[in-house]
């Protein structure tokens, strides 16, 4: 299926949009130049469940500079509520803690702020239910239909192969909220020109935001356009539609002008998701020559009363590892919480968090190295569908990572002692499927010999504008210098977002095939002679029908040197390195940054992330970058990426595999089981704390 | 209740009229159009706001434009000199410093404090005690940009960059 010779792809080039964000000329969202808007502030709910009796805003509507105060009585009626997060002050109904409740709109940020603070809002509370725990009431099974999975799967017979195991074990891994946190707030800037709305606005696919929006307000999507030039990052937190961005919308209208809105950090912790926490059984068991004989992944998850989503965190021990006798299960609760949403690599994450520590237990209780118990247990295809791989990289990446790491083959934890730090060593796999959605895209040849490329991707950090620019130079087999690409804008031709590290397989992909489209034209209707007015071709790619004969993942291996201080028992990960197969690297300089940015967030989840519930009032206690904490420049020392060469042709027109999401998986892991090889004492509960007395 | 100020921003004489609750940071954004400092937190916790006040490193979140009448301000657009961009915008680019961009303008003023505190010998948390000189070893650099947070995870590439430039 690779269909161009690779000149420009895979060169180190710099980040094209890199001098307009050293310099501060890239404008994002909420600094997009709108004459005389007005400000949108907040109010949110300071009860987890139950409804508004009365709402006073006397006060803040007598503030001078008060243009209007938006509650569930004067709100606009949506015409579609069927989306629940979209659903915003169309009843007095509060659901979870921090949902929007008011909201003011004022000539200054100021007043907008102090006009909220001035709102009474008078509840009548019920009692509300916001904890997730092991064997709760209330668990169930989700509905494959609503949550597009299977929830549950059997092979053979897990409880019988355990009985008969020659060694096995049976734990338990807990994640804790985590959120997403990406540093440019949620902002949106709503305005209407007659029935149409513009609305500049922070995301991950401007189409999707579209399509949500015109449905919301009952409007033909054309009549809505969404822009998003710069997007300071996004996790997943700016994939989905959220409320806020049909209140700005909602407010816009009430009040006849244009409406910009931006969450603070506090508000964004309760409005645009979160990552559920996870309990994750695993039981493990190996026979006389430390193969599985079988593996069962049980997790419990929670969801809010509002909507049902499921964090699909067993999926990934569906295909990873072989063994006869198999079981995946998910159960969810449904609380009195925000809905979490989905967290750079939904399920994979904490999945391969649970798996890749529960392979290194039961490497060493059946007196394996870790890595050459991974190797025995590689399976020829993959066990839950039984489809070929297009490639699987992941024992070349555990033998040559081993290598450049120098990684110690051993059976049992180290204990090495350096001075007053405990040093050990961890190694563990990542893993994440490799898919593509339908897209559309332009391509139109000038005779200046220039070209222009459209399509409505978007860079949220990630290095899109730079490698899709690459992209279309060689398929287009023309310099780099020669090609404009337009993409962060609903007017462009349709395709869908930066999420489930399908961006660049998929636009990439409707660019080749676009550039192809143009040849043919080119060759066919103008003999190969451009004329004046130059010639354009638009392509609609759907699915890769590839994918029904293979199964598609990208891997990789990472080695993590943990050192902890013998006194205060801080934490250090002094060397944390990974080696990946991903197809071909489109950029190799954006590539390795990806896939560090990814480790970092991974070495982030092992040692700070937690987002705690204070269960008396339903609301995130830690709702700042005070409380929550994210990893730091001083906390990250020597992080490298590298990759092997693989070739896949399977996959896109690129070759290329999504790496967005690879680099987070397997990191936390990596960095527990070397905790345990410093220390020997397996934590199993995120983040990784030791226990006062080691 | 407004007030009236006069600062100098990227060497322009600025006047204009504020509320006394409007921060240097909503100043700089909302009245002058000026967006390279970024609102990431609004509370001093992630440094995105970071420009120069009077040559030293604040975030402007957290100062209130009515403290800083007369003051002299150089945000990441007032870096550059003759069109030249400064040496660390350079480096950030070429060592790829960044991926969102939203913390960049923020890391590149504290970046730039920096390199003028370890020059007049400012030490940190972890210069060795009694030390006379501030050399920008990796761990100084990751020590004294640690008030600016990049959730892309590009802190590697940043101590790169800053290295690069770095004396």
């Amino acid at each position: 299926m690779t269909t161009f010779a690779a000149k420009t792809v895979g060169a180190a080039i710099d980040r094209l949009d890199g001098p307009d964000k050293v310099t501060g000329a890239a404008r994002y969202a909420f600094e997009q130049p709108v004459a005389h808007a007005a400000y949108l502030y907040i109010v949110q709910s300071t009860i987890a469940r139950g409804h508004v009796r009365a709402i006073d805003a006397t006060g803040a509507r007598a503030l001078p500079g008060v243009v209007e105060v938006i509650t569930h009585e004067n709100a606009p009626r949506l015409a579609s509520t069927e989306d629940p997060e979209l659903v915003v002050l169309q009843s007095n109904a509060v659901a979870y803690h921090g949902q929007i409740v008011a909201a003011v709109v004022a000539e200054t940020p100021e007043v907008a702020r102090h006009a909220a603070a001035l709102i009474r809002v008078q509840y009548h509370e019920e009692p509300h239910d916001v904890e997730l725990h092991a064997g709760r009431e209330g668990l169930y099974q989700p509905d494959p239909e609503n949550v597009g999975f299977e929830p549950d799967t059997h092979h053979g017979d897990v409880e019988s192969a355990l009985k008969t195991a020659a060694a096995s074990i049976d734990v338990t891994y807990t994640t804790p909220h985590e959120h997403n946190n990406p540093m440019e707030p949620h902002a949106t800037i709503a305005l209407w020109e007659g029935d149409s709305l513009t609305l500049y606005d922070a995301n991950q696919g401007p189409h999707a935001i579209r399509g949500d929006v015109a449905t919301a307000f009952g409007l033909e999507p054309e009549r809505v356009r969404v822009i998003s030039p710069h997007v300071g990052g996004g996790f997943g937190s700016k994939l989905f539609t959220h409320g806020h961005v049909v209140l700005a919308a909602m407010a816009a209208k009430l009040v006849a002008r244009p409406v910009k809105l931006a969450l603070t950090r506090q508000q964004m912790f309760a409005l645009v998701g979160y990552r559920t926490p996870t309990i994750q059984r695993m039981r493990l068991g190996t026979d006389n020559d430390g193969r599985l004989v079988a593996i069962a992944h049980d997790v419990t998850v929670q969801t809010s009363k509002i909507e049902e989503s499921v964090e699909t965190a067993a999926v990934v021990t569906r295909m990873m590892y072989a063994a006869p006798n198999r079981r995946t299960s998910h159960r969810l609760a449904r609380l009195d919480v925000p809905t979490p949403t989905i967290m750079r690599a939904p399920g994979e994450c904490p999945g391969v968090y649970a798996l890749e520590c529960a392979m290194d237990e039961m490497a060493l209780a059946c007196e394996r190295d870790p890595i050459e118990f991974r190797i025995r247990n590689e399976p020829e295809r993959d066990p839950g569908s039984g489809k070929p791989f297009s490639s699987r990289g992941l024992v070349a990446c555990l033998r040559e990572g081993a290598q450049r790491f120098g990684w110690q083959p051993h059976t049992a934890p180290a204990k090495r002692r350096d001075g007053n730090w405990l040093v050990g060593t961890g190694v563990a796999s990542s893993t994440y499927p490799t898919r593509r959605r339908p897209t559309t895209a332009s391509v139109r040849v000038n005779t200046d010999g220039t070209y222009r490329v459209q399509i409505d991707a978007i860079d949220i950090g990630t290095g899109a504008r730079t490698a899709l620019a690459q992209i279309a130079a060689d398929a287009l087999e023309t310099p780099l210098e020669r090609v404009r690409l337009d993409i962060a804008d609903s007017a462009l031709p349709r395709a869908g977002g930066a999420g489930g590290s399908m961006g660049l397989a998929s636009w990439g992909t409707a660019i080749v095939e676009a550039a192809n489209a143009l040849r043919e034209k080119l060759r066919t209707e103008f003999a190969g002679n451009v004329p004046a007015e130059g010639v354009e071709a638009y392509v609609e790619v759907g699915r890769n029908p590839l994918a029904e004969r293979y199964s598609m993942h990208a891997f990789g291996a990472q080695f993590a040197e943990v050192r902890i201080d013998a006194d205060t028992h801080e934490i250090r990960v002094p060397r944390l390195f990974g080696m990946f197969a991903a197809g071909r690297i489109v950029n190799a300089k954006t590539a390795r940054s990806q896939l560090i940015g990814g480790m970092v967030m991974g070495l982030s989840m092992a040692l700070f992330e937690e987002t705690v519930i204070d269960k008396r009032f339903g609301h995130f206690a830690n709702h700042d970058f005070a409380e929550y904490h994210i990893a730091s420049n001083a906390d990250v020392l020597d992080i490298d990426a590298a990759w092997i060469d693989e070739d896949d042709p399977y996959v896109n027109s690129m070759g290329a595999k999504g790496i967005g999401e690879l680099g987070i998986t397997g990191t936390a892991s990596a960095i527990a089981n070397a905790l345990y090889d410093a220390t020997g004492l397996r934590l199993r509960d995120l983040p990784l704390r030791l226990p006062f007395d080691i | 209740m407004d007030v009236e100020v006069a600062l100098h921003v990227n060497g322009t004489p600025q006047r204009l009229t504020v509320d006394t609750r409007t921060s240097l940071l909503d100043l700089l954004r909302e009245r002058l159009g000026i967006t390279g400092p970024k609102k990431g937190c609004d509370h001093g916790q992630c440094g995105a706001c970071t420009v120069l006040l009077d040559g030293r490193r604040v975030n402007a979140c957290l100062a209130l434009a009515v403290a800083h009448d007369g003051g002299n301000v150089i945000t990441i657009e007032g870096l550059a000199e003759n069109g030249d961009l400064h040496p660390l915008q350079n480096a950030f680019v070429e060592a790829d410093a960044l991926q969102c961009g939203y913390c960049t303008p923020g890391q590149i003023c504290s970046a730039v404090a920096v390199l003028d505190e370890a020059a007049a010998g400012v030490p940190s948390y972890v210069t060795p005690p009694g030390a006379s000189t501030v050399s920008l070893s990796d761990e100084e650099i990751r020590e004294r940009l640690s008030g600016n947070l990049c959730r892309c995870g590009a802190y590697v590439n940043i101590v790169r960059a800053v290295r690069s430039v770095a004396p």
